[in-house]
């Protein structure tokens, strides 16, 4: 019985490391990455900085797939007025003089000199090492400079108590949030929800990845087209870029 | 004389104490990260110190986790560390007087159940 066992563990094997071969253009390299998280115990590394590049030619408008894909990640539940929480939004631009319209995906920007950071009178506003700007709610008072600071206005004020909590985002009242460019998938080597949602519906406008790796598609994409950050005279730096603005 | 009567004293109000310590839902229980005599005493300071490394530094999978301390401790009945007195956490946190803000953000309930119902 056991022999049985360890033959076909070893047939397993033999099939497996064959296919693993078949992807390797050469010792040491895969033709295909494969997803890998930080390993855990393991703090963010500055030499990562995760960023995404929206493509508003591909952004549908009237689609708000990314919108409730955060909702329902986050546990924020969609905004019926414009106090209401709300981490993402879409926005519809109109050129006046030619008609031309266009659609785009607006949150957290998560800059490389964030305004929220400067102004939070008791660091809960942060930005961690890999470039995610983060509001620490363990010591958020609530008092809003940041939403103020946000030249964005991508920061909301929860008024109302969380019942209903989520497990990987905890949630509560009388503190200030934002994108978390979704930091526990990405930790776990994910991709962010709105992320996911886009290119389940079929469209793809949100490319997101490590702007500082050379082999990242990001990287070699924002290198051959045209991109422009949002209010980049403010000298902000964004790691959130757009195309077809 | 007063030594005798003071052993007698301490010997009624422990066992007085211990009629009235809580009577915990231990949930899953068995083996905890750390011995159970200082996580009592000191669990507080350890998932203080770890949130700190998670939220600010993104050290995740840390030894001292209050996610991991709901998966085991949740009742088996409600899977919630909340409701009555006899729930881990409420139970014990009445019984010392102290109220816990952790759950004012951070789910109460074990994570499998917190994530069907999303």
């Amino acid at each position: 019985m056991s022999d049985e066992v360890n033959l076909n563990r070893r047939q397993f094997l033999t099939k497996a490391s064959a296919a693993v071969a078949g992807i390797a253009i050469a010792p040491g390299m895969l033709l295909f990455d494969f997803a890998h998280g930080r390993p855990l115990g393991e703090p963010a590394s500055s030499t990562v900085r995760w960023g995404m590049l929206i493509d508003t030619t591909q952004c549908e408008t009237g689609c708000n797939e990314c919108v409730s894909a955060c909702s329902k990640e986050n546990g924020w539940p969609e905004a019926r007025t414009s106090t209401d929480v709300q981490w993402i939004r879409k926005v519809d631009l109109k050129q006046l003089s030619t008609g031309r319209q266009s659609s785009l995906p607006m949150m957290c920007q998560h800059c490389a000199e964030p305004p929220c950071v400067d102004v939070c009178p008791t660091n809960a506003s942060f930005k961690r090492a890999d470039g995610i700007v983060l509001v620490d709610k363990h010591r958020c008072i609530g008092c809003r400079y940041c939403m103020m600071a946000c030249p964005y206005k991508a920061r909301s004020f929860v008024h109302e108590p969380v019942l209903d909590h989520d497990s990987d985002m905890p949630r509560g009242k009388g503190t200030v949030e934002s994108c978390t460019l979704c930091v526990h998938r990405v930790d776990k080597g994910g991709t962010p929800a709105c992320v996911e949602a886009c290119a389940k519906a079929g469209h793809r406008a949100i490319l997101f990845g490590d702007l500082n790796d050379p082999n990242s598609e990001i990287y070699l994409r924002i290198r051959s087209v045209t991109t422009s950050q949002l209010r980049a005279d403010l000298g902000l730096n964004p790691g959130i870029s757009f195309v077809g603005l | 004389m007063r030594i005798v009567l003071f052993i007698l004293l301490l010997a009624i109000t422990s066992a007085w104490a211990g009629s009235l310590a809580p009577k915990l839902d231990i949930g899953r229980g068995g083996q905890c990260v750390d011995d159970p005599k200082f996580m009592r005493k000191n669990h507080m300071k350890m998932i203080v110190h770890q949130r700190d490394d998670t939220m600010r530094l993104g050290i995740r999978g840390g030894k001292y986790s209050l996610a991991e301390c709901v998966n085991c401790h949740a009742s088996k009945k409600d899977d919630n560390v909340l409701g009555s007195s006899e729930h881990f956490c409420q139970g014990c946190h009445e019984y010392a007087a102290v109220k816990p803000d952790c759950f004012e953000c951070h789910s109460s309930k074990r994570k499998a159940v917190a994530e069907a119902a999303k």
